[in-house]
């Protein structure tokens, strides 16, 4: 019997993940001891956990090093993207515990499942094998299908979870063909072994890579809610609880953008010009479909689900681009996105009341004129979504298609440009009711609590600040780029 | 010969998946999937793979399958009523057929021999084919091994709160 060499280890790549995943386990073992009330103290323990592994990133940055014989690696795109999923977890959980004791299902296991999920896209992120990928998107994913039927009382939550499992699903199945296709064609899972593999001819002009390359983009396509692989979303969003839904219009898209970003640009660089013709066509069409139905949607979480898949399609552009300028500018657009998407959800869930959730428009007559504060505070959201200055959407979306300038993609930037102002008409339109309708309801039931103040306040100032002055996020930025 | 066996295994393979989408009863599909495990375990063998055979038949058709026929016992499906809708015929077989003619289409425009891993047949004949498994799982894929029991986790988690009675 020989002995079996265990090749090094390195256990800091990975720190982050497990203090995060401790935290979840040790959630899940005091949920069992703490009253129904209470819950919401697990929130906190949970943001606490997150707030640690924010600090152990830190660390890292600008020591890239790898691990586990280059299943991982920790740089800075890693552990920019990181940050993203750990702001955005920790906003949503502010956002969770009074929405779920107002809908009458707080129970405590909602805080470990959304740090597992985060696990998942943390390993996306960092994954350089593909089977690191693809188990940190099942990890990603089987939390999420759980988290979106969560409410069991109701039927919509219900359908959304059973809905986003099958489909799921299905495209995973996509996902793992594409990978067992280029594990066939290059003989290796590591994404640096494949791009040395592709660099041959004879592995190249093989077509079998070429289908593996394209059930992956398939995959993830699907991840990230691109047309036409869009159709889960509305239903999904729509029907999962809202803070659920502000959690998974994020994370998972930007997880999704990370693991897919380092399969084309690190493993099928040989592809550049396939891949790009590839995302032209998806970008234009995930720009289109979503700003144009979001035009007719009259329910604001539709809208929002369909704004998400449009700023998937601007993401896009920048990912066409494949340049430095392009690809500093995803990192940039995923992070303003996180603070301005989850804080128009925060001033959604505060509109409804148990039983009601008020997501129509007409609910939101003259609500600005009842909570000043809160109309502004969405405000500034939605026109920072709409991509209007001084907000950060707009500084994200102006280097997303400099980028594809940059690059000779003249004809796409124009595209995404005329669909940026198409989309100012649906955002717009909910000022218009917050406004210029005259109140029906009193909104006297509106309770701001400290958390949804906290998690308001660091949006506005997410969506601000780097809008206003966006030099030091955009430096770490371009120090995260993959080139 | 060894052709032969494999057009007659996957054959079998193709009709009995068939049966399990058109079956009526479902218990019948339960069988008929049963069978189909068993095709893909005899071409597991055929690829010099005796573990992936031997799992494959203990844990698909061994355990998952009594777990899908002791759903299918606790639920009671009753045999399918109700006819298919005519269009959703349509378009399924449309589908199959595009994707069976791009299937075509990438075979006959690519060679299937693409690059070999380190691993032949000599080195399984020399450590043994599970060991090297083993092997495989406790070093280079340590990592991935070990997000397995985070996803098992999340997924008891998650199916323990949809299911339990009391919220």
């Amino acid at each position: 019997m020989e002995t079996i060499a265990i090749p090094a280890i390195n256990m800091s790549v990975i720190a982050p993940e497990m203090i995060l995943s401790v935290v979840a386990m040790a959630l899940l073992l005091i949920n069992v001891f703490v009253k129904n009330e209470q819950k919401g103290y697990l929130g906190y323990l949970s943001i606490a956990g997150i707030l640690v592994t924010l600090y152990s990133l830190t660390i890292g940055w600008g020591a890239p090093q790898d691990g586990f014989s280059g299943s991982v690696v920790q740089d800075n795109f890693a552990i920019f993207f990181k940050g993203i999923f750990l702001v955005s977890a920790a906003m949503s959980i502010l956002i969770t515990d009074q929405y779920l004791q107002r809908e009458g299902c707080n129970q405590g296991e909602v805080y470990p499942l959304m740090l597992f999920a985060t696990v998942g896209m943390m390993l996306m992120a960092s994954g350089t094998d593909l089977m690191t990928i693809f188990l940190g998107l099942e990890v990603l994913s089987v939390s999420l299908y759980v988290l979106a039927g969560f409410n069991r009382g109701s039927i919509r939550s219900n359908e959304a979870g059973l809905k986003y499992f099958l489909l799921g699903a299905f495209s995973t199945g996509f996902l793992l063909y594409g990978m067992a296709l280029t594990y066939g064609a290059t003989g290796t899972t590591k994404v640096v072994k494949i791009a040395a593999a592709a660099q041959s001819g004879m592995v190249s002009s093989n077509l079998m890579l070429v289908a593996g390359m394209l059930l992956m983009a398939t995959g993830f396509a699907f991840k990230v809610a691109a047309a036409p692989f869009h159709m889960w979303t509305p239903d999904v969003y729509e029907g999962a609880p809202t803070p659920i839904t502000a959690f998974m219009s994020v994370g998972p898209k930007a997880a999704g953008f990370a693991a897919f970003l380092r399969v084309l640009l690190v493993a099928l660089p040989v592809f550049k010009a396939e891949w790009s013709s590839l995302l032209w066509v998806l970008a234009v069409l995930t720009m289109t479909v979503g700003n144009i139905t979001a035009l007719y949607q009259q329910n604001i979480k539709r809208m929002l689900a369909y704004s998400s898949i449009a700023h998937a399609g601007y993401i896009l552009v920048g990912f066409t681009a494949g340049n430095a300028v392009g690809t500093s500018g995803i990192l940039f657009y995923m992070l303003s996105y996180a603070f301005m998407n989850i804080g128009a959800f925060a001033v959604i869930i505060l509109v409804g009341k148990k039983g009601e959730e008020n997501n129509n428009l007409a609910d939101y007559a003259g609500f600005g004129y009842k909570h000043p504060a809160l109309g502004v505070a969405m405000c500034v959201f939605l026109f920072s979504l709409a991509g209007i200055p001084p907000a950060a959407g707009f500084v994200g979306k102006f280097y997303l298609f400099s980028g594809a300038i940059q690059a000779g993609y003249i004809w796409l930037a124009i595209i995404g440009v005329l669909n940026s102002a198409a989309s100012v008409y649906y955002y717009l339109r909910v000022m218009i009711y917050m406004y210029f309708k005259e109140p029906t309801e009193d909104f006297n039931w509106v309770r701001l609590s400290p958390a949804f103040i906290i998690c308001l306040i660091i949006a506005i100032a997410g969506v601000m600040i780097p809008g206003v002055v966006p030099g030091t996020i955009l430096e770490l930025a371009q120090k995260a780029i993959l080139m | 010969m060894e052709t032969l066996f494999f057009s007659i295994v996957a054959a079998i393979a193709i009709l009995m998946s068939i049966l399990v989408i058109r079956c009526k009863n479902p218990i019948n599909s339960a069988l008929s999937l049963i069978m189909t495990f068993f095709c893909l375990a005899t071409l597991y063998v055929m690829l010099e793979a005796p573990f992936m055979a031997a799992i494959q038949v203990i844990v698909y058709a061994g355990a998952i399958m009594v777990l899908i026929v002791f759903v299918i016992m606790l639920l009671n499906i009753r045999t399918e009523s109700g006819r298919r809708t005519q269009h959703a015929l349509f378009l399924g077989a449309a589908t199959g057929l595009f994707l069976l003619f791009q299937t075509w289409y990438f075979l006959s425009r690519s060679s299937l021999t693409g690059a070999k891993g380190a691993i032949d047949s000599a080195a399984i004949a020399k450590v043994g084919h599970t060991e090297l498994i083993g092997q495989s799982l406790f070093t280079e894929f340590l990592l991935p091994f070990e997000i397995t029991s985070i996803l098992l986790l999340a997924a008891i988690v998650g199916a323990v709160v949809l299911a339990k009675k009391k919220v």
